[in-house]
């Protein structure tokens, strides 16, 4: 992670589709063009569609870490306002 | 002089329990009807049937309770509004389709533009028993392709860009067929696996996989007395000529075969798939 500055992150592990993605997606809102958001999910559905719904958005995927734990770090930019 | 019962019914009127009355199929494809249509079929069910309409299981809409003196009355103000009454019968059916491709991030091919054409090619011919077209825009197949006698489920071929690709491990991920593996940091395909799903096109960050639009097609399917799922027979078609090339081979293959009132997979139960397959495979090698 030390390739990104990131600048804020948000765990979505918490809830389920559609939520996933609505979260990432008020997170993404509060930040500005450029910044980066480490977002927390989980493996299975989440990580197959959140990823796609924030491309279709728009935004940058810089990264997909994997912790080896059933969960994600995905990392985007942001673009646009 | 005595009723046409089945002239009415080769032009969508449906004879009602009560006697006298039709239930009006309308043309519609792919589900799609304009504002305007529906404007002009609100003020005909209201005029001459009972004030409602019946969505059917096809994605059309009929008019319940058109009375038999008001047919023509009731045929001319649809066609000022735009708007052609359907089909029954031994013919070429409602061509169904999904939204794929219009609106749906999930679409492959543009579902609704391949019915329009379908429609225009085959809508009404007749046949020796109806003939059932669907086209949904992926495998989520939302239009069950697989219950028309010929259905089409749209496609993309993944082609993988190793110079794009940053590794980050998504297409793996999401693939459900199992067809991608990384190794060594290297991405690997299995063509054998792969079901076109475009999964792995969609999600990629970096358009590292790109997608080339395809057909899959089934035939035979039939979901009332005697279900039957369709039958992949071809390989996925690359473009909508072949594809066209594929639907003449099949629904002149059922026009030449069928018995009179015989389903498709009962004609392929009879006759022989293999028959069909010789068919459709000179139709797919042009």
């Amino acid at each position: 992670m030390a390739d990104f500055n990131i600048t804020d992150s948000v765990d979505i592990t918490d809830v389920v589709c559609p939520v996933t993605f609505v979260k990432a997606k008020v997170a993404l809102e509060e930040l500005e063009d450029g910044d980066i958001l480490s977002i927390h999910l989980n493996d299975g559905e989440p990580v197959q569609n959140v990823p796609r719904s924030i491309k279709e958005e728009g935004h940058k995927i810089l990264k997909l870490l994997d912790n080896a734990d059933g969960t994600y770090d995905l990392i985007v930019r942001k673009v646009g306002d | 002089m005595a009723v046409d019962y089945s002239a009415l019914k080769a032009g969508g009127f449906m004879r009602q329990m009560q006697k006298n009355h039709f239930s009006l199929r309308l043309r519609c494809v792919g589900g799609t009807v304009t504002a305007e249509q529906l404007a002009t079929i609100t003020e005909v069910a209201n005029k001459y049937g009972h004030g409602y309409i019946h969505l059917t299981s096809r994605q059309g809409i009929e008019i319940p309770f058109i009375q038999l003196k008001d047919i023509d009355a009731v045929k001319a103000d649809l066609a000022k509004g735009g708007v052609q009454p359907g089909v029954c019968g031994p013919r070429v059916r409602t061509v169904t389709a999904c939204q794929g491709g219009v609106c749906c991030p999930s679409g492959c091919i543009d579902a609704l533009e391949v019915a329009r054409t379908l429609d225009a090619r085959y809508f009404g011919r007749r046949l020796p028993h109806k003939f059932k077209f669907g086209v949904t825009g992926c495998q989520n197949n939302c239009l069950k392709a697989e219950e028309n006698d010929f259905g089409v489920k749209g496609g993309l071929i993944p082609e993988y860009d190793e110079d794009a690709c940053i590794q980050c491990g998504l297409c793996e991920k999401v693939c459900r067929s199992k067809a991608i593996a990384i190794e060594d940091g290297k991405i690997s395909i299995d063509r054998s696996k792969c079901n076109y799903c475009g999964r792995c096109v969609k999600s990629c960050p970096v358009d590292a996989w790109q997608g080339k639009t395809g057909y899959i097609v089934s035939f035979g399917g039939t979901f009332g007395n005697a279900i039957q799922k369709g039958t992949e027979l071809l390989p996925i078609i690359e473009d909508e000529e072949t594809l066209l090339r594929v639907a003449d081979a099949a629904i002149d293959f059922f026009d030449q075969n069928a018995n009179a009132g015989e389903r498709f997979a009962k004609t392929l139960e009879r006759v022989g798939w293999d028959k069909l397959q010789e068919k459709v495979e000179v139709a797919y090698h042009g």
